[in-house]
């Protein structure tokens, strides 16, 4: 189960490239994290706003998120022990079987996420109901909405692992979806800790 | 199998694991079981997600001041700005909310 | 399948706009044949369309910044000339048209003149001065620029399909929403915005990781070049504010096509959340403009007195200094929203407090000037003139700052005048200096010195006579964007601003003729040795144009003004040993780019007219161009070490030559020297 690190002609300036890249990675998640950060404004600003429609401690309940938070945690574990292997860079089909259980569990995650929001929805309790559901929707929706494109990441990750191999390269976009997955998951504990929590609070 | 380095991180993963897990439960299970009342229950959701984002940091992320400068002065920085930022907006609305709707 | 598109988006609604946009169809038109005509689309796409070079995308930014300015400044003559005779009477432009005309000169002046023209000048310089041989991401730079173009394609468009906005530059709701905006206009602001967003995120990104990773030996950080501090804190401003104008308009998009309530009028929206975050982008982005204009004045004094810089260390902490700062004022554009005292007199203070570092700034480029040895030419006649008239609009944002003052002039034409007093004797004459400094870096040619001084005198007066009045009209209680007033006192001083705006456009109008001198005269006003102005910076030391792999030696430096330094000490223009060469990869050209624009532009349009099925096609279309490059592989060409030799000793017989009997290794000092 091994394969040789392929590239075409590995260039010496490769390592400081691949260094280069992933800083930039860094300078993206942080310009996200600041949207992150808007959003959870945004929400405290409308989080009274109900008018006249459900408020969140009527919508809100810990059984769903706390499975959620619970599948997101075990894909946080999953997605770091797929970073053992492609940093060693020799075993290919273990660490295609770890990044796949990250997505299984992100794929859980998510399923439950959209129940929970249809559940809202056939409460009539849609984003346009009022400012607090717009808000909510859109934070909420905003940190699926990374997920599943993480998601889609890690499936054509894993694409390219099958057709091209684990090189260098691939070795350091691996690593920034680490990064991305785990930042990711530091988004929820705020959310939960922001929203659900003190939401479901009587 | 492993390289001990590896095993090391490995090491780092499960008790990075563990700790976040314990860290979100004790949140869950003070809201529901209500323990405590409203002022120290939101006192430990505040605290337990603090040290669960530490966590985070640390053991998945791998921020260490000695091993990813720039990373981890960068998240600094950003944290110092999303400070300002929301601290800020909260501040101005929420003046705002007090003196045009007075609820 | 053509959700809201119909016949009556074609621009029939009034003979301005039908005219406009016949014009700028035949402009198209006529752009397409030439290049039929002439056979010149393989060219184009081969060496611009496809070119991942930063000295290449640079020039292409400038063109979209130039070719946008025509467009807003002829708005600007528009609007004019309607407030001189609209005193009792409609004028000639109606009242949906002039909101029109406000809304994009606005727009199309900080998203598709300022910031292209700022990036431009970036991606042209930041790679030479710092001794490296492009961008850390070239095809990323180019993914921007393309972005960037089809935004301004957006802009362009929505004169020939449809209208735009009539909110203002700034679209605040509820007025913007969809209740008293059904239109597309504020959907081609938003969508055009945030290709413009995403562009300049992206390109805030590829400078600082530049900058970060790309600096040659012994290049630290109290090295750079001032030009390339300021960029480093502007592209940290943009990284960080820029999420905030994303997250109001998408915030924006989604109350008007979901029906959200973020900023409506009912059912728990708040409408000045908008506003702050707004601003909160907002001021961090009027410091994104001035700040690498800032850098170009630092350049252009200090070679242009033939003196190192005054006070350097003062100038970086204050450039610091404001960078952080910025982010603490962004409530003095909405002092009158009617927050408590104590929010607002903080605010006030904040923005007093920044006024200090720039301060700083201004008295070190006195000093640098003082015992200078001073030549006027075009770049330091701007320097000057931004010095004196920059303290202007300085003094009056300080007034601005005083909340109890503000309450007065608030959306007065005081406010205006205040706005254009720092953007334009600031960021554009910055970028016009900086564009007049480097362009015989970019083409192997000067620009004519005469049209161009007719030009700066043009803007000078321009500016004045524009822009004095309106203080005067604000303070005397005209409000902004009126379109027909009933103030007879008004009308002389509207007068006097509009023939300032026509002496603005006479002073653009030599800048073009200029080019066009230029172009024609370039044997003669050519650079034969890459340093034409006696420049004390690394980008001076190579050809003008420079080869395509910038430096075929990284330099190695060890101290500040590294150039001025060699001259100075009799050690320029050394000839390396063969043994320093070494084979180096440079980025091969690449269509995706440019395709990626092409599709964000149809998506764009797809989102402004509801056109779900076209907008998942061009998703996918991207998402596709994506994943290609990232199956990509031998991404990269090779020179190898003997080519990169060759040229450079034949540069330096070139050279040897030029310099006849006087001393090589001191430069070409005798060349500049003053009379």
């Amino acid at each position: 189960m091994t394969d040789i690190i392929r590239s075409p002609r590995p260039s010496p300036e490769l390592p400081s490239r691949l260094a280069e890249r992933e800083l930039g990675f860094w300078l993206f998640l942080m310009s996200d994290l600041v949207i992150f950060a808007l959003l959870f404004a945004t929400y405290g600003v409308m989080a009274d706003r109900v008018a006249g429609g459900p408020s969140a401690e009527e919508l809100l309940e810990l059984r769903r998120p706390l499975l959620e938070t619970l599948l997101l945690l075990t894909s946080t574990l999953t997605m770091g022990i797929a970073s053992l292997f492609w940093q060693s860079g020799k075993v290919r089909y273990p660490l295609i079987l770890w990044l796949g259980m990250t997505l299984v569990c992100g794929g859980g995650f998510l399923y439950l996420e959209l129940q929970e929001l249809r559940h809202l929805l056939e409460q009539d309790a849609g984003p346009s109901r009022s400012g607090f559901l717009s808000a909510f929707f859109v934070l909420v929706g905003t940190h699926g909405l990374h997920v599943c494109l993480g998601m889609l990441w890690g499936l054509f990750m894993i694409c390219q692992l099958l057709l091209r191999g684990l090189d260098a390269e691939v070795a350091s976009r691996l690593q920034r979806l680490g990064s991305y997955w785990h930042l990711l998951d530091v988004v929820w504990i705020v959310i939960i800790s922001a929203v659900y929590l003190p939401g479901a609070m009587p | 199998m492993m390289a001990p380095a590896q095993q090391e991180r490995l090491r780092g993963y499960l008790l990075g694991f563990v700790l976040a897990l314990l860290l979100s439960l004790v949140p869950f299970a003070c809201v529901h079981y209500q323990w405590l009342d409203r002022f120290p229950t939101m006192a430990t959701i505040g605290i337990c997600a603090v040290l669960q984002v530490l966590v985070h940091l640390r053991y998945f992320l791998h921020l260490r001041l000695s091993e990813a400068k720039e990373r981890f002065w960068l998240l600094v920085f950003t944290l110092l700005l999303i400070g300002l930022m929301v601290g800020g907006s909260l501040w101005i609305m929420w003046d705002l909310t007090d003196r045009m709707m007075g609820h | 399948m053509t959700g809201r598109l119909s016949w009556e988006a074609l621009p029939t609604y009034g003979a301005i706009v039908t005219f406009a946009a016949v014009l700028v169809l035949s402009l198209i038109v006529m752009t397409v044949a030439y290049l039929t005509w002439t056979g010149k689309w393989g060219y184009l796409w081969r060496e611009w369309l496809t070119s991942l070079s930063h000295k290449r995308i640079g020039i292409m930014y400038i063109i979209i910044a130039f070719v946008m300015m025509l467009r807003a400044l002829l708005e600007a003559m528009l609007m004019r000339a309607q407030q001189a005779v609209a005193l009792n009477n409609p004028g000639f432009v109606d009242a949906e048209h002039f909101h029109q005309l406000f809304s994009t000169h606005g727009t199309v002046m900080i998203f598709f003149v300022l910031m292209p023209f700022i990036t431009g000048l970036i991606n042209k310089v930041l790679p030479l001065q710092i001794g490296a041989r492009d961008m850390a991401f070239p095809w990323l730079n180019a993914v921007s620029l393309w972005l960037t173009a089809s935004g301004a394609g957006l802009v362009i468009m929505s004169l020939l399909l449809g209208r735009f906005s009539t909110g203002g530059w700034s679209g605040y709701p509820p007025y913007t929403g969809i209740d008293f905006s059904p239109g597309t206009g504020v959907d081609y602001w938003i969508w055009a915005l945030a290709l413009s967003s995403i562009s300049t995120t992206l390109s805030g990104i590829n400078f600082l990781v530049t900058i970060t990773k790309r600096r040659c030996p012994g290049m630290g950080w109290m090295r750079l070049p001032l030009f390339v501090w300021t960029t480093a804190c502007s592209s940290i401003l943009i990284i960080f504010a820029f999420p905030s104008l994303s997250v109001a308009t998408l915030l924006l998009a989604l109350d008007r096509t979901l029906d959200m309530h973020f900023f409506t009028n009912d059912l728990g929206g708040n409408m000045m959340h908008y506003v702050n975050l707004f601003w909160l982008w907002g001021h961090p982005e009027v410091y994104i403009l001035i700040l690498p204009a800032f850098g170009v004045f630092s350049e252009v004094i200090a070679t242009f007195s033939s003196k190192t810089l005054f006070g350097y260390r003062s100038l970086v902490y204050a450039t610091v200094v404001i960078t952080l700062l910025s982010f603490t004022v962004w409530l003095h554009h909405f002092f009158t929203m009617g927050s408590s005292a104590s929010v607002n007199a903080f605010f006030g203070i904040m923005t007093m407090v920044i006024a200090v570092p720039t301060g700083v700034k201004i008295y070190d480029w006195i000093f640098t000037l003082y015992r200078g040895r001073i030549r006027f030419s075009v770049p330091m006649l701007y320097a000057l003139a931004f010095i004196m008239t920059f303290v202007l609009g300085g003094v009056s944002g300080v007034l601005l700052a005083i909340p109890p003052f503000d309450y007065v002039v608030h959306n007065s034409a005081f406010l205006v005048a205040h706005f254009h007093n720092m953007l334009i004797p600031g960021t554009l004459f910055g970028m016009m200096a900086g564009y007049t400094y480097w362009f015989p870096k970019a083409t192997g040619f000067r620009l004519d010195e005469y049209w161009g001084r007719l030009g700066f005198y043009g803007w000078l007066v321009g500016f004045y006579l524009a822009f004095m009045p309106l203080y005067l009209l604000g303070l005397m209680g005209m409000p902004r964007r009126l379109q027909q007033y009933d103030q007879p006192e008004w009308q002389p001083l509207l007068i006097v601003a509009g023939a300032g705006a026509l002496i603005i456009l006479l002073g653009a109008l030599c800048q073009l003729i200029q080019l066009i001198v230029s172009i024609r005269r370039r044997r003669t006003l050519a650079d034969r040795t890459g340093d034409p102005w006696d420049a004390r910076t690394l980008e001076w030391t190579i050809a003008s144009p420079p080869p395509e792999w910038n430096f075929s030696v990284i330099p190695n430096v060890d101290e500040r003004d590294p150039f001025a330094a060699e001259k100075g000490k009799g050690h320029a223009y050394p000839l390396p040993a063969r043994k320093d060469y070494q084979d180096i990869e440079l980025p091969r050209n690449n269509g995706l780019p440019f395709v990626l624009g092409v599709l964000s532009f149809w998506l764009g349009f797809a989102l402004v007219w509801h056109l779900w099925w076209l907008a998942i096609l061009t998703l996918l279309g991207s998402a596709g161009c994506l994943a290609r490059r990232s199956f990509q592989r031998d991404s990269e060409k090779r020179i190898s070490a003997e080519n990169l030799y060759q040229y450079d000793r034949k540069r330096h017989q070139q050279l040897q030559k030029l310099a006849g009997h006087h001393a090589l290794n001191e430069g070409f000092r005798w060349e500049n020297k003053v009379d």
